[in-house]
């Protein structure tokens, strides 16, 4: 064989291996937060959707909340999982979502350094919690990256009439296992959800500051992109996550190693 | 295509009106950076001229080494240098992690191996007859050396500006070990990936030209020493 048809029949073989890298038709693009990612929940959830539709593969991109919809927006998504209301409701108004579904919730924590210095903010009103940070100067991380964690800790600032800088105020611009392995190292408070925290707390020197507080409710809720690539898949894939079988996986998701559940499931039940 | 106008456009008027977030972020990085490659020239150059001219058994081992060393995963150097300056790690009590100190440290492990290897190419490519002759001529052992550092100058020259190049592009071990803290950790490696994220996509936009810039001057410093090298054969006595 003279070299240049070995040049172009590697060229061609190539080409076509980098065409078969394409996403398939089949596959469903869910955008999501990290905080569900970090939870460890899609590895058990996302193989019992495929078990029961073998016929689609989903992949997820875990970034935050507020980059999951910036990137629905653009139409590289066909699902968001999300738990950033008011970015959610925004994102329908502006006509980019055909549905939106609440899925399940959990809460936001406090969380904050062992130490006995540690503990002199403690009180279940997150209010209280913040003012007494701020005064105090403790050290405090926000995760600084529009998610959907940091858009409800802005608005408890917001709530407790502060604005929040200084040295002691550190934005990272991180996911939330980043975020709460660097409060852990910096003995620092932040605010979490309750999942990512616990799936975690056996690596983390973090205890519970604040908890209880409504305002500390994390709603989390699925969105089908209106001109999905992937429609068929999306429907599919949110008809799933709020039938009673995916809702009973995640309402025991963490049960056996954390003693009780990181979320609890409350999609509607269907016909409603 | 607009939107990457748009990023363009909006990036420059950024840079001219000297936003400060921007620029602040620059200045760390130039810091974290080039404090890492002097820290970096510091340790490289002794190795890097011992490798060349001793001759010692493992040598050959010691000098593939240093060459792997160029081949270092920023993302591996960065588990290892978080790790040692954890809290429970082993130089924890530094307090180090998070903190530019500890980016200086990633980067200096990276840049390291940079400077010993072109270093030790450098002083190999100058003939060995110079330090003889220079010997021979009455010099010390140490105004010898000195002679063949002296020869080798525009090389190491060039080490400086690869190594430079290399780690201010670097986003793997820093995000590790810095955290990427606003105001303080935050280069503009680091910021490139977080604005993208956020869709500020002008900032993201201004600092990868600022790091595109800094990345040619860097290596058309280099080429520039490389085109140079044939013209500098000169008579010793000179």
């Amino acid at each position: 064989m003279p070299p240049a048809a070995g040049i172009v029949s590697t060229s061609v073989l190539a080409f076509l291996a980098l065409l078969s890298c394409r996403s398939e038709p089949r596959e469903i693009v869910l955008t999501s937060t990290t905080s569900t990612e970090d939870s460890g929940l899609f590895e058990v959830l996302l193989p019992a959707f495929q078990s029961a539709h073998p016929q689609y593969r989903v992949r997820v991109i875990a970034v935050g909340s507020g980059e999951a919809l910036r990137l629905a927006a653009r139409g590289d998504a066909d699902v968001v999982l999300s738990h950033s209301p008011r970015a959610e409701m925004e994102f329908i108004n502006a006509g980019y979502g055909e549905s939106r579904d609440r899925v399940m919730f959990n809460d936001f924590v406090v969380v904050g350094p062992v130490s006995p210095a540690g503990r002199t903010c403690d009180d279940r009103d997150v209010i209280v919690v913040l003012r007494c940070i701020a005064e105090s100067e403790s050290l405090f991380i926000s995760r600084g990256d529009d998610s959907g964690t940091h858009a409800r800790e802005r608005e408890l600032w917001a709530a407790a009439g502060l604005r929040p800088e200084g040295e002691w105020y550190l934005e990272v611009g991180q996911g939330m296992g980043a975020v709460l392995m660097m409060a852990s190292e910096k003995e620092a408070v932040t605010l979490s959800d309750r999942g990512t925290y616990l799936s975690r707390s056996d690596r983390l020197q973090l205890r519970v500051v604040s908890e209880g507080d409504p305002r500390l409710r994390n709603q989390y809720s699925v969105i089908v992109v209106r001109g999905a690539s992937n429609p068929d898949g999306a429907h599919a894939f949110v008809e799933w996550i709020v039938s009673m079988s995916a809702q009973k996986i995640i309402g025991k998701y963490g049960v056996e190693k954390y003693g009780r559940p990181l979320f609890s499931p409350n999609a509607r039940p269907p016909g409603m | 295509m607009d939107v990457l106008g748009d990023a363009i456009s909006q990036a420059i008027g950024l840079l001219l009106s000297g936003d400060p977030y921007l620029w602040q972020i620059i200045a760390r990085s130039l810091q974290v950076s080039g404090l890492a490659v002097f820290f970096g020239l510091l340790a490289g150059i002794p190795i890097g001229t011992w490798l060349g001219l001793a001759r010692f058994p493992g040598r050959g081992v010691a000098v593939a080494l240093v060459n792997t060393g160029l081949a270092l995963p920023p993302v591996v150097v960065g588990l290892f240098v978080y790790l040692l300056l954890s809290r429970e790690g082993p130089l924890g009590a530094l307090g180090w992690l998070y903190t530019p100190s500890a980016m200086v440290a990633a980067q200096f492990v990276l840049a390291a191996p940079y400077v010993a290897a072109i270093t030790l190419a450098a002083v190999q490519s100058v003939p060995p007859e110079l330090r003889l002759q220079a010997r021979a001529l009455g010099a010390s052992r140490w105004q010898a050396l000195m002679l063949h550092l002296r020869e080798a100058r525009l090389s190491l020259m060039a080490a400086v500006a690869a190594g430079f190049g290399a780690v201010i592009s670097e986003v793997g071990a820093v995000i590790m070990v810095g955290g990427n803290v606003h105001g303080e950790t935050r280069v503009i490696t680091t910021a490139i990936v977080l604005e993208t994220r956020r869709g500020q996509f002008a900032t993201a936009m201004a600092l990868g030209i600022i790091l595109l810039a800094i990345a040619f001057t860097a290596n058309a410093f280099i080429t520039r020493v490389q085109q140079s090298q044939p013209r500098r054969r000169r008579p010793l006595t000179s």
